[in-house]
């Protein structure tokens, strides 16, 4: 039983394993890129299962749509999280050892190394253990005595590097944990709010249009902070590309919130408001027809809706503005007179025939192609109803009828056959807000930054092992050296012979010693 | 915010005539790839093996060991050119990207266009590096030129991009550090991709790769050159997370191109442990490096042209 145990963790621990997890999780990732992802597009989803039949289901049902959240990608990352830390642990206390450790004993034979020389110079013994060890400055150094009466010098440097390699894997870990940690407490959402002062507040999840909690997230607890939107400025290019957003927002956080004092604030895209622990983001923009309904007993109802834009480009945008008629206390009745104004909205208006088209996305000369719905809008259905549309069920079962139809111009206003009047009084714009709270990601930064330092390192230095022996002999001292590259073997043979040629420069006399240098030139 | 049409016209030359630079030196590598051993081939095989046989651990290190050849005189001054041309189309590659970014008043690499422009720039220029390090494998520049050519020619014929400012989101400093990074360790990348294809062909067909240089000369520089690329790469990507953080509201959200982004550098994480995993080395390390590079150019590509992400700006 403990032999398997073993076994599986010897396993699961080796470099093979690493790697072969390494290519799993590159695989596991990819589909990611492929599929669409409820995380990033839930319609998108929806629509690939609808048309792929049984082989989307299939996907779905193994969770390839939440490829960063299944069971299979977690199992991936979790077995490579154990491999990492079953490979680093016995690399670190091998590392604190070798931190004490002396260079490595002399081999015997030092002819066999790949980097060797050998020569006889004039100088001592001593004089050259001396030069050796002058040269060798900056390499950690062991001098021994051997039983023959020869002397040698262990040289070894590069210990940074093995530094280096744990400082990123251990780097890695910690980014792992600050990423999960994250995951538990981040929330964030989105919200549509209005450029003419609407206030949005970060009080509970209900202000939001759409709110996706982290796992230990349930909405009670939110950092509470305030953001008004007095303005929205839009710049395009005469080609219809964007050139610059801006909203003119004022916010207020912790203190402010009792005195109620409005900080100013520019809030432009790359340029998040940060405050109260929360990012607040400009995504988008858009454009809210304002239209008055003045009902037949004479009282007016003005609603701003915001719409949304269908082309990305000229900003032409859907969307229904809804009216329940005032003073009417009957439900039945009410649900007869109810209103809807639907259709297009157009910043620059392009007539081709009847059809209301855009020609540019900002607000040159705005003009609407509205249907007027009247009757039952189904809001006591029960079922929630997107407000960018009215409830096509009640148009199809003939209780929600299209009472009139006119394209208008800010001004113009339309008669129905029951005396109601609606008039277009004009355009206002609305901001997309995202609110994003993560409390770990500044650790992700830290983390994410010593792994670059430590790869940098491992993989800028390089170990190398230098062993001098000087032998006394007849006819002077016989100088052995011998070099081996314990990575990255390339470069080594230069390195090993620029050591060389300065330690001999650096015995032989002062003639010799200027061919030396002059060689080592050509 | 005027885009100026002259600059931006000299631009488009110079990107044409550094295209046609490589064009030629491209040629002229090839024919010293064709012609330059012409007459001692047999000679170089067998004394590599002799070398191979002494147990020497590293021929580049060692230039004394290998076989001083014969070398065809006029292919010699071929070669040369074809350097000499090379530098010259960096030179008008520079210039093109300059006067894009004197144009436009932005860091020249703001859409698809201009970020294969910078890649290649720095895949040429990291070959030219290549070269003073190891000058014997000056021929194969045909091989590193060939995807540079076919790259610039694609991106100037059906990924061109009249000079534009850019739009509010790439609006930032980061744009300059986080493209710039990314394409620098992108186009590094490329050399050792082309260089691990040239060795598997070397290992596993060595008949027909009698003219490429030392098996063992092609691991190392792809080893360096991607040992160099990674920690660049690595840190292109992390600025990316820092400037998703500050624009799209989160620092990672596996975007297509993130996820992909992660996918290589996975796969040149695996590069690495290759190399110090027994039974890994060489064959399996090289082909490795070429999955890699095969998933950045899937990331330049497919994931820009046909799936639809954050990363899309202005359709490409």
């Amino acid at each position: 039983m403990i032999a398997l145990l073993r076994n599986t963790w010897r396993g699961l621990t080796s470099m093979r394993t690493a790697l072969v997890l390494l290519f799993l999780l590159a695989v596991a990732a990819l589909p990611g890129a492929l599929l669409p992802q409820r995380s990033l597009n839930t319609q998108k989803v929806d629509q690939y299962i609808a048309t792929h039949g049984w082989w989307g289901q299939f996907l779905d049902r193994l969770e390839f749509y939440n490829v960063y959240g299944s069971v299979w990608f977690s199992a991936v990352y979790l077995l490579l999280f154990i491999s990492l830390v079953g490979c680093l642990l016995p690399r670190s206390l091998e590392y604190a050892k070798a931190l004490r450790g002396k260079p490595v004993i002399t081999p015997r034979n030092l002819a066999r190394l790949p980097h060797h020389h050998e020569t006889t110079v004039d100088a001592t013994p001593e004089e050259v253990m001396a030069a050796a060890k002058q040269r060798l400055k900056g390499w950690r150094l062991a001098e021994r005595e051997e039983e023959d009466g020869a002397r040698s010098v262990s040289a070894e440097r590069g210990y940074l590097r093995e530094t280096g390699n744990l400082v990123f894997h251990f780097a890695m870990l910690g980014l792992i944990v600050a990423l999960a940690i994250g995951k538990m407490y981040q929330y964030e959402g989105q919200v549509v709010v209005l450029a003419n002062g609407s206030q949005f507040c970060n009080s509970g999840t209900l202000g939001y249009d759409t709110f996706r909690p982290g796992l230990r997230v349930d909405g009670t607890d939110l950092n509470p902070f305030c953001v008004k939107v007095d303005d929205f400025t839009a710049d395009f290019l005469p080609t219809g590309q964007a050139d610059y957003y801006r909203a003119d927002i004022e916010y207020q956080s912790g203190e402010d919130l009792t005195t109620n004092t409005w900080r100013p604030y520019q809030l432009e895209v790359n340029s998040p408001l940060r405050t109260a622990g929360d990012r607040v983001y400009l995504l988008s923009h858009g454009y809210a027809p304002v239209f008055t309904v003045t009902f037949p007993n004479g009282e007016k109802r003005t609603h701003t809706t915001q719409w949304r834009p269908v082309n990305q480009l000229t900003y032409l945008s859907e969307g229904a503005t809804k009216y329940d008629p005032p003073g009417v206390t009957d439900p039945a009745e009410r649900r007869k007179k109810q209103l809807a104004i639907t259709g297009l909205f157009a910043p620059t208006a392009v007539m081709q025939g009847d059809l209301l088209g855009s020609a540019f996305p900002d607000l040159r000369d705005p003009a609407v192609a509205v249907d007027v719905l009247q009757g039952d809008l189904g809001n006591e259905s029960g079922r929630g109803q997107s407000i960018y549309e009215v409830n096509q069920d009640m148009v199809d079962s003939g209780r929600l009828k299209r009472v009139a139809r006119e394209n208008m111009r800010p001004g113009d206003e339309i008669t129905l056959g029951d005396g109601t009047k609606i008039s277009f009084d004009g355009v206002q714009r609305w901001v997309y807000l995202q609110v994003s709270h993560d409390p770990a990601q500044g650790w992700v930064l830290l983390f994410a930054v010593l792994v670059v330092l430590g790869l940098g390192t491992s993989l800028v230095i390089k170990r190398r092992r230098f062993w001098v022996r000087v032998v006394p002999g007849e006819g002077g001292t016989v100088l052995l050296l011998g070099g081996l590259a314990r990575t990255d073997q390339a470069g080594y043979g230069e390195e090993f012979g620029r050591v060389r040629d300065d330690l001999l420069a650096e015995l032989a006399p002062e003639r010799e010693r200027e061919d030396a240098v002059a060689g080592r030139e050509t | 915010m005027d885009v100026n049409q002259t600059l931006s016209s000299y631009s488009d030359w110079c990107y044409g005539i550094a295209v046609g630079a490589y064009f030629v030196a491209m040629l002229f590598y090839l024919y010293e790839q064709a012609f330059g051993y012409r007459r001692r081939v047999a000679v170089k095989e067998r004394e590599l093996v002799a070398v191979g046989a002494a147990g020497s651990e590293d021929v580049a290190d060692a230039p004394a060991d290998e076989p001083v050849l014969e070398r065809n005189g006029r292919a010699e001054r071929i070669g040369k050119l074809a350097v000499s041309l090379t530098v010259f189309g960096v030179a008008l590659h520079v210039a093109a990207l300059a006067l894009r970014g004197l144009a436009t008043q932005r860091a020249p690499w703001g859409n698809m266009y201009e970020f294969g422009a910078i890649l290649c720039l720095v895949a040429v220029g990291t070959w030219l590096v290549m070269l003073r390090k190891y000058p014997k494998i000056r021929h194969l520049g045909v091989w590193v030129l060939l995807p540079v050519v076919v790259l610039m020619f694609l991106g100037g014929v059906l990924l061109y991009t009249t000079a534009a400012p850019v739009q509010p989101a790439l609006q930032s400093y980061w744009l300059v550090i986080h493209v710039f990074t990314i394409a620098s360790g992108s186009g590094i990348l490329l050399v050792p991709g082309v260089v691990s294809i040239l060795y598997l062909l070397k290992v596993r067909k060595p008949a027909w790769a009698t003219r490429l240089p030392a098996a063992d000369v092609l691991d190392q520089v792809a080893y360096r050159a991607t040992v160099f690329a990674f920690p660049i790469y690595t840190a292109g990507v992390i600025f990316g997370a820092i400037w998703a953080e500050e624009s799209w509201g989160r620092f990672w959200g596996w975007d297509p191109k993130e996820t992909v982004a992660f996918v290589a550098w996975v796969v040149y994480a695996a590069y690495l442990h290759s190399r110090a995993t027994a039974g890994w080395r060489g064959g399996r390390a090289a082909l490795i490096n070429i999955v890699g590079f095969a998933a950045m150019i899937f990331n330049l590509f497919f994931i820009n042209l046909v799936t639809t992400g954050l990363h899309s700006y202005a359709g490409v």
